[in-house]
């Protein structure tokens, strides 16, 4: 009696990745989710940050995979590992700051010995050949192969008839005839493939699945390097570039200014791990201050704060800085006309 | 069936989720894991990977910009 054969599925969250698990389920292959948490990804975070995205359905869209396919979804944590695929890319980055080959081959590579550790018999990924510029081009589909170490233990199911048969296929795992010869950036196959399937409101990111594809982020990451002259970052670093407006008047301060409510409440979370700038005398945002600062920089930076504060045309405001020490000072100062705030101080 | 509860308070979804799961990964079938969360997403995604992964939700509630959801462990 042959045992049911089991594939590890990559699932993002978005269409592919749960178009290619469900093309498995249909070959009566036993299907387990992983989906990794690197900190850059875009599930979640801003929308439970900003309150003005409040009404809108907040869902992890990897969890909502799992559910339409029926199958189990284990989430993993690799925020510190990534940490060397990001800092250190051996392929380079894409467009902006997205290593996204050095990913791929990363996350396939932590698959595998998850493959390993489970009893598993092989890898599926929604991988389209020529889908995207950088992780998905054809010459470039067999270094991840390779580099993962996944071998012929990994099968891409939405292009794998463009490719050579994997080890599932050759035994007869699941028969290569139902596979699908997708390639190209044209999403109609799989859009018409969603609909045969019955998936319906399915995430479309615009630009990937994480926050490092995005240019004004990864300009603040870059920034924030720079400012601190060497490629590091912790959890809360990364959650910080997210949040607020970033100006770095000179280059050893920065502020982040809220711009809402919502961010004002996430940001009280960090008050003990930066000095600060509060808008007493009129409703404003909360600063945190990215530096050490002198007496006279904190008033520079507080007519800065309070141009976003509701007194920004008022002759005085009264600000509080407290300093790391948790020394608190009150003082007035005149808000920053707009004209004098430069752009080049936006990150 | 013993009762145990997970302080999942300021960290950002999907951080809560993946605490609840490392968390009922120790657990017995019937243990009851109590959740508290202030990340508003919680209280959709903790009972989604609940449903995915075979596990009960028994209650869940949000007060005060508090989540608190508890889960009964399936075997
Ligand atoms: S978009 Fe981000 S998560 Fe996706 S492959 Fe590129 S670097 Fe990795």
């Amino acid at each position: 009696m042959s045992t049911q054969k089991k594939a590890v599925a990559l699932i993002s969250g978005g269409l592919d990745s749960l178009l290619a698990a469900r093309l498995m389920l249909d070959q009566g292959i036993h299907v387990e989710g992983i989906n990794f948490y690197t900190g850059f990804c875009v599930e979640g975070h801003t929308h439970a940050i900003r309150k003005k995205d409040k009404a809108k359905p907040k869902r992890n869209n990897a969890l909502w995979s799992a559910e339409q396919l029926g199958i189990k979804l284990h989430i993993i944590d690799i925020i510190e590992e990534y940490k060397d695929v990001l800092i250190n890319p051996k392929h380079g980055y894409g467009a902006n700051m997205n290593p996204c080959l050095d990913c791929k081959i990363f996350m396939v590579h932590k698959a595998k010995q998850w493959m390993d550790e489970n009893g598993f018999d092989f890898i599926i990924t929604g991988e389209v050949m020529g889908q995207r510029p950088m992780s998905q081009r054809k010459d470039l589909l067999p270094v991840v192969v390779r580099e993962s170490g996944a071998d012929d233990r990994l099968l891409r199911p939405l292009c794998a008839k463009n490719l050579g048969a994997t080890l599932p296929e050759r035994e007869g795992w699941v028969n290569r005839e139902q596979l699908k010869d997708f390639s190209g950036r044209n999403r109609k196959p799989q859009m018409a493939l969603a609909a045969q399937f019955g998936f319906e409101d399915y995430a479309t990111p615009a630009g990937g699945c994480c926050f490092l594809t995005d240019k004004n982020y990864s300009n603040k990451l870059v920034d924030l390097w720079q400012a601190r002259n060497k490629k590091d970052y912790e959890l809360d670093d990364i959650m910080l570039l997210k949040v607020g407006r970033h100006l770095r008047p000179e280059p050893h301060y920065k502020l982040i200014v809220s711009r809402e409510d919502g961010e004002n409440k996430f940001l009280q979370g960090y008050k003990k791990q930066f000095a600060t700038i509060e808008i007493k005398s009129h409703n404003g945002p909360l600063t945190l201050v990215d530096g050490e600062l002198s007496d006279e920089e904190f008033r520079f930076a507080s007519r800065i704060a309070a141009r976003f504060s509701q007194g920004r045309d008022a002759d005085n405001v009264t600000v509080k800085v407290t300093r790391k020490d948790g020394e608190e000072q009150l003082f007035d100062i005149a808000p920053m006309p707009v004209s004098e705030i430069k752009q080049e101080w936006y990150i | 069936m013993s009762q145990y509860t997970l302080d999942a308070r300021y960290s950002l979804c999907p951080m809560p989720v993946i605490k609840t799961q490392d968390k009922i990964a120790q657990l017995q079938a019937g243990d009851i894991l109590e959740v508290t969360c202030t990340d508003p997403g919680a209280l959709h995604d903790i009972p989604a990977w609940c449903r995915i992964n075979g596990h009960l939700v028994k209650e869940s509630s949000e007060h005060d910009d508090e989540v608190v959801i508890v889960i009964q462990v399936v075997g």
